[in-house]
C-alpha cells in the first residue's frame, strides 16, 4: 500500500523581552545559576504574576505577521504538573483562548509555494533547568530560564514531507528573526521544535496515529528524525504490525527514534484558567498600534528587491535571509546605485567576513565590520574609474575596522589608479626595454606574450594602471616596435 | 481598665495627645498576652523585640508628625497567612517549616508603613481551610467567650486575640467566611472587602478567585480605618482594580434614612439556631427606627453556593498548594527518588483538611470530570453573582445572620466535615459573588456566646455598610461588652 505522511510542528520560539513574563527579573544568558530570579519567578508562597506586556506586543507581532486572527479576550491558564524545575508545581500558559488564532505561512519549496495553516500561537513561561550529576548525587536546579517567555506556535499538520516541514521551520524562523521577537538560536535551545508524525494510506482524509517527537536540537535533526520516523511507521504498518499514540525521543548519535511514554502514562495536566490574572483583553487599538512598527516580511522583501533592484532572484534571496543584511543593502544601494555589484560585494567578500568574525550568530548586525556606506563608496570609486577592482580588494580589507572610507584609504596608501599617458608608457618603456627576449618572441608572432607585458606593468605600478589604458598604450608601443 | 481594652481610634487619640505612648500601649498588650494567652492561644508567633522597637521609632514620629496616621503606633496583630519580612510565617501548616518570608506582603508593607506596630502572627486552619482553627497543624484557638469553644475560623486567631484584647486590632483573611465567622463567633467586627479592593500579594494562597484580606476590629469606626490604610490597587496584584478608595471613617455619620434593607428569604430557614434568627431580626428592626425600610429580596441559588464553594475553592487550591514540594523552601522529607520525596514531604507536611481539598480539587479539574464539576461550578457562581444583581436592584445593602449558630465546641464538628462546611452557608455566596460584607456582634444567646449580624453591599460600597454597621453600633452596647476569660 502506498502511504501519505502527515507532518504537524509544534514550535517554542524564545521571546526577546529584556525581563521574564510575569515578573521583573532579568532574561539575560549566561548568568550565574539563580541570580535572575525573585520570589516570584522562584514560586514563593504569596506571590502573584504580572504579565508582561512587551511579551504581548510580541504575541500579536507574530500573530499579525502570520495572517493570525489575535483574539480580543483570551484566557491565561495554569497547567499543572510538578517536577522541581517548575517552582509553582503549574505553568502559565494558555489553553482554550489562546491569543492568536488561525493564520498560515507561504512557504517556498524549491520554487513551489506551500501554504501551511497555523493553528494557534500562544503566550506560556518557560521552565528553570535541573542540573544533573554535577554535584554528587544530588540535583541541582537552576531559575534562571523559569518564567523566560515562550510564544508556542502549532501548526496544522498541513505537512506531507521532511523537506516541507524544514523549508516551515526555516521560514517560520526566519520571520520571527525579522520581527525581533526570538533569535532563533536552535542548538541553544530559543528555538524549539516537536514533530507530530502519522501517516495514513494516500488518497484516505482520516489521520493515521500521532506519534509526537521530541529532542530535535537542529533543522538537520527535524529532517532526520522526521524521515526516520515515516519509514519506521510504513515498515511497521507493512509488516502487520500497529503504532501506539506516544511520544518518542530522538537519538541524534544513533539517528532513530526511541519511546518516551505512551498516551496512556501522558499527564492529566488539569487544565484552569489561572485566578490570578484577568482575561487579557486586546482592544483594535493596540493591535493596530503593533501592526504599524511591523518590518517589510522576508517573502515581500525578497519580490521587492528581485523587481526594484532588477537582481537575479538568487541574490535576492540570498540578501532578503536576514534583516539586517536586507537593511544594510539598502543603505549601500542608497549611496550608490550598481545593486549587482553591490549584492556581490556583500554576499562574496562581507559573507565571508561574517563567517569568519562569527558575526552572523547575532540576530541583528548593529556594528558591521564595513559601514554600508562606505562599501557602496568602494564600488563608486570601481565605477568610477578611481580604482581598479583588483586594488578595491585591497581596500576592502583595510576598510575592515577602520571605519574609514575608501577614498581616505586611497589617499593615504597611495592606492589610486594611474590614468595618466605619461607615466603609464614609462612604466611600458622600462618592461619592453628590460624584457627583450619576450618582445622578440611578440614581434616572431607570438601575441600570448602581451599578457606578460601587461602583468609586468602591473607589477611596476602596484596594480594601479588603468587596465583600459595600458592596454591600449601597451598595444600601441608593440606595434610600433614591430614596424620597427 | 488595661490599656489593651482600648480601640484604635482610642488608642490613636490618646496617642495624638500625647497621653500615652506607643510603648507603653505595646508593652501593655504583652503584658495582657502574657496573663490570657495561654489560655486563649490566639498567637502562633510573638515578635516583641521588633514591635517595641517599631514603637519607639512610632514615638519618634508621633513627637514631630503634624497630622500622623491613625495606626501610627498602635499594635496589629497579622493572622500568619502574611508573609512578613524576617518574621516567621507558617500558615499553621508543619510543611513551611520555619519558613522565614524574603519579603512583606503589600498590606504588611501598607501597615508598616503606617507606623502600626505588628505583635505578631496569629493561629489559623492549616492553608485557611476550616471555620474553627482546629485544622491548625500546631494547636487548637480557645473562644475568649467560652474556652470550651470553637473562636470560629479560619482567622479565629485574630478574633480571639482581638476579642481577649491581645491586640489592637487585627487582619485577616476571608476566602468563604473566614473574617466574618469568627468576628461572629468572638464578638467582635469583621469586613471582608471587595474582591479586588486590597491587595493580595503576599498573602498565602488559597483559593486566588475569592481570597481577600480585611480588618478585624474592636468597633466599626476601627475596621474602617484600617480598611482605608490597607484599600487600593497594587501593581504587584492583577486582579485588584484602580476605584478609588474613599475616607470610610467619614462616612460613618448614623444616616441611614430611607436606605433600603434587602432581607433574603432564603437565608431565615430551618438550621438555623433560634436565638440567631431572634438576634437579626432584632437588629433589622433597630435599623428600621433608624429610618431604613425593609425589603424582602430572594436569592434563588444560595442553595448551591457551599457546593459550588467547594469545587471552585478546592479546584484553586489544589493547583496553589503545588509548590508545597519541599524543593526551594519549608520542609522536605528525604525520600528514595523525586517522587518518594514529593510523596512523603506533602504526606508529613499536610494535615487533614488539606489534604482532602487537594484531593476535592485535584478530582474535579481532572480531565473527564472538569466540565461536570469545575466548570458547572463556575456557570453557577455566575448564577449566584447575577442573584446579588438583581436583589441590589431593588435594595442597597442585605442583612443576614453571619453563621447559623453560635461557637460551637471544640471538637464538636470535627468529625463531620460536611457540619463543618455549613458553618460558612450565609459567609460563602458572598466571596463567590465577590462582594464586600461586615459582621458585627448584634446580641448573645442563652449560653452568653455573641451572635454575628452580617450586612452586605454592593461592589466597592464598603462605604455602605460601614456605615449601616456604624449606625445599628452606636444604638446598641454589643461590642462594649467584654469576655472574662476564665477556665470552665
Amino acid at each position: 500500500m502506498k502511504y501519505e505522511p502527515v507532518i504537524g510542528l509544534e514550535v517554542h520560539a524564545q521571546l526577546l523581552t529584556e525581563s521574564k513574563i510575569f515578573c521583573g527579573c532579568s532574561t539575560k544568558f549566561g548568568q550565574e545559576p539563580n541570580q535572575n530570579t525573585c520570589p516570584v519567578c522562584a514560586g514563593f508562597p504569596g506571590v502573584l504574576p504580572v504579565l508582561n506586556r512587551r511579551v504581548v506586543e510580541f504575541a500579536i507581532k507574530a500573530g499579525l505577521a502570520t495572517h493570525c486572527e489575535i483574539a480580543r479576550s483570551s484566557i491565561l491558564a495554569r497547567k499543572n504538573y510538578f517536577y522541581p524545575d517548575l517552582p509553582k508545581g503549574y505553568q502559565i500558559s494558555q489553553y482554550e483562548l489562546p491569543v492568536c488564532i488561525g493564520g498560515y505561512i507561504d512557504v517556498d519549496i524549491d520554487g513551489t509555494q506551500k501554504r501551511v495553516r497555523l493553528t494557534r500561537i500562544h503566550m506560556e513561561e518557560d521552565a528553570g533547568k535541573n542540573i544533573h550529576d554535577a554535584h554528587g548525587d544530588a540535583s541541582l536546579v537552576d531559575l534562571n530560564r523559569a518564567g523566560v517567555p515562550l510564544l508556542e506556535i502549532v501548526s496544522e499538520p498541513d505537512m506531507r514531507t521532511a523537506a516541507e516541514a524544514g523549508a516551515y521551520l526555516r521560514t517560520l524562523r526566519q520571520i520571527l528573526q525579522y520581527l525581533e521577537v526570538c533569535d532563533g538560536n536552535m542548538e541553544e535551545g530559543s528555538f524549539r521544535c516537536d514533530a507530530n508524525v502519522s501517516i495514513r494510506p494516500a488518497g484516505s482524509e482520516i489521520l493515521g496515529t500521532k506519534i509526537e517527537i521530541k529532542n530535535l536540537n537542529s533543522f538537520r535533526a527535524v529532517e532526520r528524525a522526521i524521515k526516520f520516523e515515516i519509514d519506521r511507521q510504513i515498515d511497521t504498518l507493512s509488516d502487520g504490525g500497529t503504532l501506539i499514540q506516544e511520544t518518542r525521543l530522538w537519538d541524534e548519535n544513533r539517528e532513530e527514534t526511541r519511546s518516551m511514554r505512551s498516551k496512556e502514562s501522558a499527564h492529566d495536566y488539569r487544565y484552569f484558567p489561572d485566578p490570578d490574572l484577568l482575561p487579557l483583553i486586546i482592544d483594535d487599538t493596540w493591535t493596530d498600534e503593533v501592526r504599524v512598527t511591523l518590518p517589510e516580511l522576508p517573502a515581500t522583501r525578497k519580490q521587492r528587491f528581485a523587481a526594484e533592484y532588477t537582481l537575479p532572484a538568487y541574490d535576492a534571496e540570498l540578501l532578503t535571509a536576514r534583516k539586517d543584511v536586507a537593511d544594510y543593502f539598502e543603505a549601500a544601494v542608497k549611496v550608490h546605485p550598481n545593486a549587482k555589484a553591490l549584492s556581490n560585494w556583500i554576499v562574496g567578500d562581507l559573507f565571508r567576513v561574517l563567517k569568519e568574525r562569527k558575526l552572523d550568530d547575532q540576530l541583528y548586525i548593529s556594528h558591521w565590520p564595513v559601514a554600508a556606506a562606505h562599501l557602496a563608496q568602494l564600488v563608486q570609486m570601481i565605477d568610477h574609474g578611481k580604482i581598479t577592482g583588483k586594488i578595491a580588494k585591497t581596500v576592502f580589507e583595510a576598510m575592515l575596522d577602520s571605519n574609514k572610507p575608501p577614498q581616505q584609504i586611497v589617499g593615504e596608501t597611495g592606492l589610486e589608479q594611474v590614468s595618466d599617458t605619461g607615466s603609464i608608457e614609462t612604466a611600458i618603456d622600462q618592461v619592453l626595454a628590460s624584457n627583450p627576449k619576450q618582445l622578440a618572441q611578440y614581434q616572431s608572432g607570438n601575441e600570448k606574450v602581451f599578457g606578460y607585458f601587461v602583468g609586468q606593468v602591473m607589477k611596476a605600478t602596484q596594480g594601479r594602471a588603468n587596465p583600459q589604458k595600458l592596454n591600449e598604450i601597451l598595444r600601441e608601443k608593440l606595434k610600433t616596435s614591430v614596424r620597427q | 481598665m488595661s490599656l489593651a481594652q482600648l480601640t484604635l481610634h482610642e488608642a490613636s487619640d490618646k496617642l495624638r495627645k500625647r497621653e500615652l505612648t506607643s510603648v507603653e500601649l505595646t508593652e501593655a498588650v504583652y503584658q495582657r498576652i502574657a496573663d490570657t494567652d495561654d489560655k486563649v492561644h490566639a498567637y502562633l508567633t510573638l515578635a516583641r523585640e521588633a514591635a517595641l522597637e517599631q514603637a519607639n521609632r512610632a514615638d519618634e514620629k508621633l513627637k514631630q508628625a503634624r497630622d500622623p496616621a491613625p495606626l501610627l503606633g498602635i499594635p496589629i496583630a497579622l493572622k500568619d497567612n502574611f508573609l512578613t519580612k524576617g518574621l516567621r510565617t507558617t500558615c499553621a501548616s508543619k510543611i513551611l517549616g520555619d519558613f522565614i518570608p524574603p519579603y512583606d506582603a503589600t498590606t504588611v508593607d501598607k501597615v508598616r508603613s503606617a507606623g502600626a506596630v505588628i505583635i505578631g502572627k496569629t493561629n489559623l486552619d492549616e492553608f485557611a481551610m476550616g471555620s474553627s482553627v482546629e485544622n491548625s497543624a500546631f494547636f487548637a484557638t480557645c473562644n475568649p467567650w467560652n474556652l470550651e469553644r470553637i473562636p470560629g475560623g479560619s482567622s479565629g486567631g485574630s478574633a480571639a486575640a482581638v476579642a481577649a484584647d491581645e491586640c489592637i486590632a487585627a487582619l485577616g483573611t476571608d476566602t468563604g467566611g473566614s473574617i466574618r465567622q469568627p468576628a461572629a463567633c468572638c464578638g467582635i467586627v469583621g469586613l471582608k472587602p471587595t474582591y479586588g479592593r486590597v491587595s493580595r500579594y503576599g498573602i498565602i494562597a488559597f483559593a486566588s478567585s475569592m481570597d481577600q484580606v480585611g480588618p478585624m476590629t474592636k468597633d466599626v469606626r476601627d475596621a474602617a480605618l484600617l480598611l482605608e490604610a490597607i484599600a487600593g490597587q497594587d501593581p504587584a496584584d492583577s486582579t485588584s482594580i484602580n476605584s478609588s478608595v474613599p475616607r470610610y471613617s467619614a462616612a460613618l455619620n448614623g444616616d441611614i434614612k430611607g436606605l433600603r434593607l434587602g432581607i433574603p428569604k432564603e437565608y431565615f430557614v430551618s438550621g438555623m439556631q433560634i436565638e440567631v434568627g431572634e438576634a437579626v431580626r432584632s437588629a433589622i428592626r433597630e435599623l428600621e427606627k433608624h429610618g431604613a425600610v425593609i425589603e424582602e429580596i430572594s436569592l434563588p441559588h444560595t442553595e448551591y453556593a457551599v457546593a459550588v464553594y467547594y469545587i471552585v475553592a478546592t479546584a484553586e487550591a489544589s493547583s496553589n498548594l503545588a509548590r508545597y514540594d519541599g524543593m526551594r523552601f519549608g520542609r522536605r522529607a528525604n525520600g528514595k527518588d523525586l517522587i518518594e520525596t514529593y510523596m512523603i514531604s506533602r504526606d508529613e507536611g499536610f494535615g487533614a483538611e488539606v489534604k482532602r481539598r487537594i484531593m476535592l480539587g485535584t478530582y474535579a479539574l481532572s480531565a473527564g470530570y472538569y466540565d461536570a464539576y469545575y466548570l458547572k461550578a463556575q456557570r453557577v457562581r455566575t448564577l449566584i453573582r447575577k442573584d446579588f444583581d438583581a436583589a441590589f436592584g431593588r435594595c442597597d445593602v442585605i442583612v443576614t445572620p453571619t453563621a447559623p449558630t453560635t461557637a460551637f465546641r471544640l471538637g464538636e464538628k470535627t468529625q463531620d466535615p460536611l457540619q463543618m462546611y455549613l458553618s460558612d452557608i450565609y459567609t460563602i455566596s458572598i466571596n463567590l459573588a465577590g462582594l464586600p460584607a461586615i459582621s458585627l456582634p448584634c446580641g448573645f444567646d442563652g449560653e452568653g456566646m455573641p451572635i454575628g449580624l452580617q450586612i452586605i453591599g454592593k461592589h466597592f460600597d464598603e462605604a455602605t455598610i460601614l456605615r449601616v454597621a456604624d449606625t445599628y453600633e452606636r444604638a446598641t452596647e454589643w461590642h462594649k461588652t467584654k469576655p472574662r476569660i476564665q477556665d470552665r
